[in-house]
């Protein structure tokens, strides 16, 4: 299986959806923890990038997603727009040129947006971040490359991987972001922002590999 | 919901053409990324000013953009931090050859936001120092949390920081100058009621008819400890206290004494907060030389207030009482 240009556009749209459907759950997870704006302020960065999409096709598909975060950048806000922001331009200078993707250039181009959001917010893992989603679904594609699993076998190891990380964050004290104001009382509640990077991985599994 | 709003999205662009059309003669609104300017900037040679944050703050940033103080304010959503294209934007603007001030709040996303900002400036040959202001004692400074917040001091910070570039200080002397507030400066605040965002359409937090929370954050953030209502005294006692060991402000020193309402909170309140905090410090032989009363740093609705206390030396004292003309603060000489 290859993604092409028109199926990284039906998971942009499809993470924008999942954004749409769960912005109150996001920004009731925020309100526990954070300052309950994060499903707010992504539904309203993910309307601006579904306007940009529609507007017209980019050059290739790198194009297009470092126009994605170009777009969540400036219409975004918060700590959430520069980290979604150099995730999706992260990913796109990774797929400079490509008009289909495989295995390799995904796990690749997570590789690269991983690293940008930890140069961008300098969290660790388990410092209760978007992170901690982000980290096991890169290292599940990774080992799944290196196994020789099919696309679609390693985008669903991919998404479940991040989901375990996403529930393994409630226990978390959070050390980075506002939650971390509240020290021991951050535990006990699952981070927003690696709950919205699961979606996003998520979205690419049920998008690809269905 | 109770609010003087048409629609909840519409809030901020309606807030600035209101200010845009109240105070022409100090300020031009750009919208789109929104900014507010100066109305007469750029200044060939004086350092320029830029700070902002989250919209539901005012006057903070936008009521204190004019001379003697900020040349552009990037107001973001409602609590919420503007985007570094507006602060490329305002930086652009108000460079008058001298290089700009980014006065950045300690928050998370505005940091990494105005690290953009700066970036990009950087790209077009813009000198740009950046000076993040963290004065809030209610949180624990450690490399555990994101450091300390940004707020009473940011106030104080653009007021004496303004009157040193009009004064033609150059970047860095006005860099070290705003490193120079932040470093004497220690705030914390608390909350009688919580606050609604407008997206949000209910209250960010819960607080019971007889409690309060102290320590709170100008987000609605919980702050330390939420206790049964007390009377102002022990409240005062409450917020002074680790603000005044924390510096520490010792005997025989000279503070600037910044009580801020955070916006649900009337003046005769203030000041009989005021009057507390002033028989607290005569305890401790610490003298009031200047003071500042009233709402300049809020958080929506909320009531409730917070103090700020400067340590003041000749040099603050003098740029302090130098002349301000903008919406929110303004004395002459």
């Amino acid at each position: 299986m290859d993604v092409s240009y028109d199926d990284v556009v039906r998971w942009i749209r499809a993470f924008a959806a999942e954004v749409g459907t769960n912005k109150e759950q996001l920004t009731e997870l925020d309100a526990a923890i954070g300052d309950g704006d994060h499903g707010i302020n992504m539904d309203r960065g993910m309307s601006a990038v579904l306007g940009k999409v529609d507007a017209g096709p980019q050059e290739d598909i790198g194009a297009l997603l470092k126009a994605v975060g170009m777009t969540l950048v400036s219409t975004v806000g918060g700590a959430g727009g520069p980290l979604y922001g150099t995730l999706f331009m992260q990913m796109g200078t990774a797929l400079s040129g490509k008009a289909v993707i495989g295995l390799d250039d995904w796990t690749a181009a997570l590789d690269a947006a991983v690293s940008g959001v930890q140069a961008r917010g300098k969290a660790e893992p388990g410092d209760k971040t978007m992170i901690d989603a982000l980290i096991p679904g890169r290292d599940a594609l990774k080992s799944a490359l290196v196994g020789g699993a099919s696309f679609e076998d390693a985008l669903k190891r991919s998404a479940d991987a991040a989901g375990q990380g996403m529930r393994d964050t409630v226990p978390l004290v959070a050390k980075k972001g506002r939650a971390s104001y509240l020290g021991e009382r951050s535990a006990g509640h699952q981070d927003p922002g690696a709950t919205s990077s699961h979606l996003l991985l998520e979205a690419a599994a049920e998008t690809w590999a269905a | 919901m109770k609010k003087l709003i048409n629609k909840p999205e519409d809030v901020v662009t309606e807030e600035l053409e209101g200010i845009a059309a109240a105070h022409p003669d100090l300020v031009r609104v750009q919208f789109n990324p929104n900014v507010i300017i100066r109305a007469d900037a750029p200044i060939q040679g004086k350092v320029g000013l830029v700070s902002g944050g989250g919209s539901g703050h005012e006057p903070m940033h936008g009521g204190f953009v004019g001379q003697g103080m900020l040349d552009a304010a990037c107001p973001g959503e409602v609590f919420t931090s503007p985007t570094p294209d507006q602060m490329l934007d305002a930086t652009k603007a108000v460079d008058g050859g001298a290089g700009v001030l980014h006065i950045v709040k300690n928050y998370t996303g505005d940091v990494m936001n105005f690290d953009m900002a700066a970036e990009l400036a950087g790209g077009e040959s813009i000198q740009v120092e950046a000076v993040v202001i963290d004065d809030d004692v209610a949180v624990q400074d450690s490399l555990y949390t994101a450091g300390r917040r940004g707020v009473g001091a940011t106030v104080l910070a653009e007021k004496i920081c303004g009157a040193a570039a009009e004064a033609g200080r150059n970047l860095s002397e006005v860099a070290g100058l705003c490193r120079k507030v932040n470093a004497n400066a220690r705030s914390m605040g608390m909350a009688l009621t919580s606050c609604i965002v407008p997206a949000a359409g209910k209250p960010t937090f819960e607080l019971g008819d007889d409690e309060i929370e102290i320590g709170i954050g100008i987000h609605g953030e919980p702050g330390r400890e939420r206790i049964k209502i007390e009377p102002s005294a022990k409240i005062v006692e409450r917020l002074a206290t680790p603000i005044v060991e924390d510096l520490p402000f010792e005997q025989g020193d000279q503070v600037l004494a910044f009580v801020n309402g955070m916006g649900g909170t009337p003046l005769i309140e203030l000041y009989v907060v005021y009057n507390d905090l002033r028989k607290f410090l005569d305890g401790r032989g610490i003298t009031i030389s200047r003071n500042l009363i009233g709402p300049y740093i809020t958080s929506l609705e909320m009531a409730g207030c917070s103090i700020t206390l400067l340590k003041l030396d000749d040099e603050l004292i003098e740029l302090w009482d130098a002349p301000v003309k903008t919406a929110g603060l303004r004395w002459a000489a």
